[in-house]
């Protein structure tokens, strides 16, 4: 059984994460695109922490005996790997924009630039 | 302002040691051939060099490596509505008095891209170090497997384009070491490929980019980048069976 004072602890962390996420998100400093896998990581990890006997089921299905809570890590983990592969394709589609963006600059500049031509 | 037929791509990144002969050489081949430099965010005064010898200048507002800044040369050839396009690098390393070399397959209408190839001809002079020598050929090798036609070189920059071509590198080119993925999105692109024998010369300015990290980078990127495209599926382009 997982010790009641590490699911405190687990409780206290995801409300913390979320209420942070929620702040952020409130202030503009956020988007909610970007917000939505953080609020999932930290609903996830308040449900696994608050349900005790749900988190030694699922630790049993696992067959993961001797120490439930490394599910809680498991799970913790692997919701940062999915954040961060999600940043890594939308650092992807900004390079791209803005390698774009600079290319457009570029024939702007060199059109503006020019000399008018003379109408004909 | 008359425009001509043929544009010559160069990208340039602190050649101004270089880039003042490119350009003459150029225009001293024929003088008809717009020059179009692509100025990567040099530091020092590639553009204003390059614009003194009568090329037009596009100014990059940063570094954004030679594969975008080759696409920026294809894109103008594009919006200006150049029937051909010649790619040769900054650093004087193609011989502008080949180009007629690359583009007659083009203006004959028998090919969409050539490659000026340093290895068509077994006797020819080329011969890089061993450890680069390898590369190319593993490259070149699976290029052919992968693009169904036999390349010998797919790492040179020195090409000739047709409408197509510009066409298909002005909306999708890869950003960085990005001349042998190219080639093989123009062989799966139904492009008609054809390679020539030319003559590289040894740089005279500046210093080759691949260093030894940075040729490990290279060879994983690349390789990553050939898998990948295996397994798109690219549009077949019509315009190019003519």
């Amino acid at each position: 059984m997982t010790p009641l004072r590490l699911s405190i602890a687990g409780v206290v962390a995801s409300v913390l994460l979320i209420l942070v996420v929620l702040e952020l998100i409130r202030g503009r400093r956020l988007k909610e695109r970007y917000a939505l896998l953080w609020l999932a990581t930290g609903v996830v990890l308040l449900m696994l922490s608050a349900w005790r006997d749900g988190l030694n089921t699922i630790a049993g299905w696992l067959g993961v005996t001797s120490y439930p809570p490394a599910v809680l890590f498991a799970v913790a983990t692997l919701f940062i790997i999915l954040v961060l592969l999600h940043y890594s394709t939308v650092i992807s589609k900004l390079t791209d924009e803005n390698v774009d963006l600079a290319q457009r600059i570029a024939l702007l500049e060199e059109r503006v630039s020019r000399p008018q031509e003379p109408a004909d | 302002m008359s425009r001509g037929r043929v544009v010559a791509v160069v990208p340039a990144w602190n050649e101004s040691g270089a880039i003042g002969r490119v350009v003459d050489e150029i225009k001293g081949f024929d003088p008809a051939i717009d020059v179009v430099v692509i100025d990567d965010a040099s530091t020092d005064d590639t553009a204003a060099v390059a614009e003194s010898r009568g090329a037009t200048v596009l100014r990059l507002p940063f570094n954004v490596g030679i594969g975008g800044a080759v696409q920026t040369g294809f894109r103008y050839a594009l919006e200006q509505g150049y029937e051909l396009a010649v790619r040769l690098d900054g650093d004087g390393q193609h011989d502008a008095s080949e180009i007629a070399k690359i583009i007659g397959p083009v203006e004959a209408g028998d090919a969409d891209l050539v490659i000026g190839s340093r290895f068509v001809d077994p006797d020819a002079t080329y011969r890089p170090p061993f450890a680069r020598r390898i590369g190319i050929r593993v490259f070149a090798r699976l290029v052919s497997v992968l693009g169904g036609q036999h390349v010998t070189d797919t790492t040179s920059g020195f090409v000739a384009l047709d409408r197509a071509g510009i066409e298909l590198f002005a909306s999708q080119y890869p950003h960085d070491y990005p001349e042998v993925e190219a080639t093989l999105i123009a062989l799966r692109s139904g492009l008609r490929v054809s390679q020539v024998q030319v003559e590289m010369r040894e740089r005279e300015t500046g210093s080759s980019s691949i260093t030894f990290v940075r040729s490990l980078y290279y060879i994983v990127k690349v390789m990553l980048a050939l898998l990948v495209a295996s397994l798109r599926r690219y549009p077949q382009l019509e315009g190019a069976r003519r």
